[in-house]
């Protein structure tokens, strides 16, 4: 099955060049993620922090 | 708006707290029998379907699949609902998930004893049981994504991430690696061969372990811990970052399972940066773990549920270093192939798995049966027994692990090696294999403890299998984000939208190791003096598969001075281009077989199969008197052919014509070799040994290693 493909994989050209590409992409998901992380307002975290608490007769809806 | 009535599904719940007690001592039982066949290797003499080979997979599938996989499941079925504040989308579905999973367990259970296996690590059962699995994981995630979409809860709790990232993750894993050519109902070629098929196996490997021993416990720490010390998280941060930082880098780290290896030394070189990495999500999810319990350790000295999760994630926090660190190559190079791993591995599963496992039982077995725990001081016995356990078990094989490798590599002043009969490497840590199996005996005895006081609470409780429970209906409101709302809580929201980026971030770093790997077949130097196996040769191999022969012995020379010093010329890329599955080895119980052909004579190999003691003395290998007295089954040699022809291996069409005649006639000539053996004479003389399974495992294992000979004799 994956003999179909893989000839096809071997042809392009500066393929090395690909762990360095998903390095940075990486790189870039890492810090864009931090930074929404860290943007997130402290109410809202408390919020689902507590998630798992939530009694299960009682309701707390969060909207 | 009204509030709606539903009701938890705790039922299902139940089914599969029980299928964990039953599996859990299963698996350990098995784990036993194993560790007791170290010491005593004749207890269970001539018994095919009990030996070394055929029940290690059995023990590890028990453990993963079954004991821990169960368990998983438990924690799942129970929070989700509660999560959500919804029953699970489907209770058809539910008990379809459950029975299938347990007939899945069961025939495992049958036909590893019975030698049907793919000889791929965590992997190994055969093609109808890998289209079963896909499809009860199938029949699971539409369980799981049903019931988030018929939510309560407009926010999705970091443990459903985990949750989903497992279930994502493990379908694409279990399907790449298991992608077969069938030549029966019970044998398949892996459509991989050599270096390819071991990247891709250990690329599963490692990341089963990731998302199947890990990522889903992970969830159930986020969910479980909060819950038992009644206290939030203590970073919810933390806990996104942990998340999308684990789930991006771990599935990029598979390549450290072959440092050393005929891998390409890039790609050995990418799975070590990412391993070392890796440790930084791992201790950050420990920490936000442990600092759960900040101000509740008092707790922690009264409850022994918080007292297991203590020492889970501390397990967890153990692992995930030494991980790391065995991925250096100097560090690799001592504990590969050695008893360390597996010290390694038990920290894991008996630590983190298993004291997970038992914390979340106790506490569930409380409120699935709605009454108090049986026996609170049980549990704590449980508690300290287990925890010797796994002391006892684990520092004895590190200790074991050390010593051997270093007596592997000691040279006298000469040149030669200190410990050249392998065999004196092995009698030296049998101390130690005695107290690994006291230390399982400890852990399986707190086990049966946990069943006890489990079986008791249930009798006690009530038996109402349904749990009532109250919240509003979600209001509509809009996919995009509303005013004030942070990017990831709305992320939260969006499920679809979430399980796409999990499924991409998980990809991207599949594809780094694919990649590769798909390149790797214009990376291989062609040798070519390789040629394939004769149709003898291949049966030989396949009997080799069967008796799980790999699961005590590499087939991969490094490139050291002590393994070539011992072992012969060090193992090439080349070498396998052939061998469909690659059968590499991980651990070293015996010495490595790369280059045994043409070492020993074929009466030497008889009479070590016959009986091993007879050949070295002290040795623990299991006697094999079955295949002397089993005729070959040749029913199905051509077709063999026929698949590994599809596959791509030169075969000629006068080897398939003649597949049978050439094969008997490879066997008469193996059987006249044995016949300069007057003993062998006089005792199987008449025995028609040609006809005998043991003839085309001879003939396989003088082939191994030997293509690369005649390429320097032709050279000469």
């Amino acid at each position: 099955m994956l003999r179909y493909i893989k000839h096809h994989l071997d042809t392009i050209t500066g393929v090395e060049i690909y762990p360095i590409i998903s390095l940075i992409l990486f790189f870039l998901v890492f810090t864009t993620m931090l930074f929404f992380v860290f943007k997130m307002p402290k109410k809202n975290i408390e919020e689902l922090g507590n998630l798992p608490l939530d009694n299960d007769i009682k309701n707390n809806s969060h909207e | 708006m009204e509030k709606e009535r539903f009701y938890y599904d705790n039922k299902i719940v139940k089914m599969f707290l029980i299928a964990t007690v039953v599996w859990g001592v299963v698996a350990m039982l098995v784990g036993l029998m194993v560790a007791f066949l170290f010491i005593f290797p004749n207890y269970m003499e001539g018994i095919s379907w009990l030996s070394f080979g055929r029940l290690r997979p059995l023990h590890t599938n028990a453990a993963i699949f079954a004991f821990v996989g169960n368990s998983i499941f438990v924690g799942i079925y129970y929070s989700m609902q509660r999560l959500l504040k919804a029953r699970m989308f489907s209770d058809v579905l539910s008990k379809i998930h459950f029975w299938g999973w347990q007939l899945i367990i069961v025939a495992a259970a049958i036909t590893l004893p019975l030698g049907y296996t793919s000889s791929k690590e965590y992997a190994e059962l055969e093609w109808p049981i890998d289209i079963a699995i896909t499809v009860i994981w199938v029949i699971m995630g539409i369980n799981m994504i049903g019931t988030i979409l018929k939510r309560r809860q407009r926010h999705i709790y970091v443990a459903i991430w985990f949750y989903l990232a497992t279930l994502v993750t493990i379908a694409i894993l279990h399907i790449f690696n298991n992608l077969e050519i069938p030549v029966s109902a019970f044998k398949s070629y892996s459509i991989y061969a050599g270096v390819q098929d071991a990247m891709v196996q250990w690329w599963y490997g490692h990341n089963a372990v990731a998302f199947f021993l890990t990522t889903p416990v992970l969830g159930l720490m986020y969910y479980f811990v909060p819950k038992v010390a009644n206290r939030p998280v203590y970073s919810y941060r933390l806990s996104i970052i942990h998340f999308w930082s684990l789930i991006f880098i771990y599935i990029w780290a598979g390549p450290h399972h072959l440092l050393y290896t005929a891998l390409p030394e890039w790609a050995q070189n990418l799975g070590t940066v990412f391993s070392i990495m890796l440790i930084f999500p791992s201790w950050g999810g420990m920490i936000n773990g442990l600092l759960t319990l900040r101000g509740a350790w008092d707790k922690v000295r009264e409850d022994p549920i918080l007292k297991f999760f203590v020492v889970a994630i501390t397990g967890y926090g153990m692992s995930t270093f030494e991980g790391p660190m065995l991925s250096f190559k100097n560090l690799n190079a001592i504990g590969h192939y050695t008893d360390w791993i597996i010290a390694h591995v038990h920290i894991g599963t008996l630590a983190w798995n298993g004291f997970m496992a038992a914390g979340i039982l106790y506490w569930l077995a409380g409120k699935l049966w709605k009454t108090e725990l049986y026996s609170k001081k049980l549990a704590n016995i449980h508690f300290w027994i287990g925890t010797l356990g796994i002391l006892f078990y684990a520092l004895p094989l590190y200790v074991a692990g050390f010593m051997q490798a270093s007596m592997w590599k000691q040279f006298n002043p000469d040149g030669t090696l200190l410990y050249g009969n392998f065999l004196e490497t092995v009698t030296e840590i049998m101390p130690m294999y005695a107290m690994r199996a006291f230390g399982g005996t400890l852990y399986l005895t707190g086990f049966l403890l946990l069943a006890y006081n489990i079986v008791k609470t249930a009798r006690a409780g009530s038996t109402v299998e349904d749990e009532l429970a109250e919240a509003m209906p979600l209001k509509k409101i809009t996919s995009s984000r509303v005013q004030g709302e942070a990017v990831h809580s709305w992320l939260e929201r969006r499920t679809v939208l979430f399980t796409i980026l999990v499924t991409v971030a998980v990809i991207i770093g599949g594809a780094v190791e694919i990649v590769p790997l798909l390149l790797v077949d214009s990376n291989i130097p062609k040798i070519t003096s390789v040629k394939p196996y004769t149709p003898l040769e291949l049966e030989g191999r396949d009997l080799y598969i069967r008796e799980g022969c790999n699961n005590c012995h590499s087939q991969m020379i490094r490139p050291f001075r002590s393994e070539v010093e011992r072992y012969g010329e060090y193992s090439k890329a080349g070498e396998f281009v052939y061998d469909h599955p690659f059968l590499w080895g991980s651990r070293r119980t015996g010495p490595d077989l790369h280059r045994i052909g043409g070492k020993y004579n074929d009466n030497w190999h008889f009479n070590h199969m016959l009986d091993p003691r007879l050949t070295s003395p002290g040795s623990i290998m299991p006697q094999y008197p079955w295949l002397l007295k089993d005729d070959l089954d040749i029913s199905k040699t051509v077709a063999k052919i026929n698949a590994m022809v599809i596959l791509g291996v030169p075969y000629t069409q006068f080897d398939l014509d003649k597949a049978v005649y050439l094969l008997k006639n490879q066997a008469a000539e193996i059987e006249k070799n044995l016949r300069q053996d007057p003993e062998y004479v006089k005792n199987y003389g008449a025995a028609n040994m040609q006809d005998k399974e043991i003839i085309a495992l001879i003939a396989y294992l003088q082939r191994l290693g030997t293509d690369i000979k005649a390429d320097q004799s032709a050279q000469n």
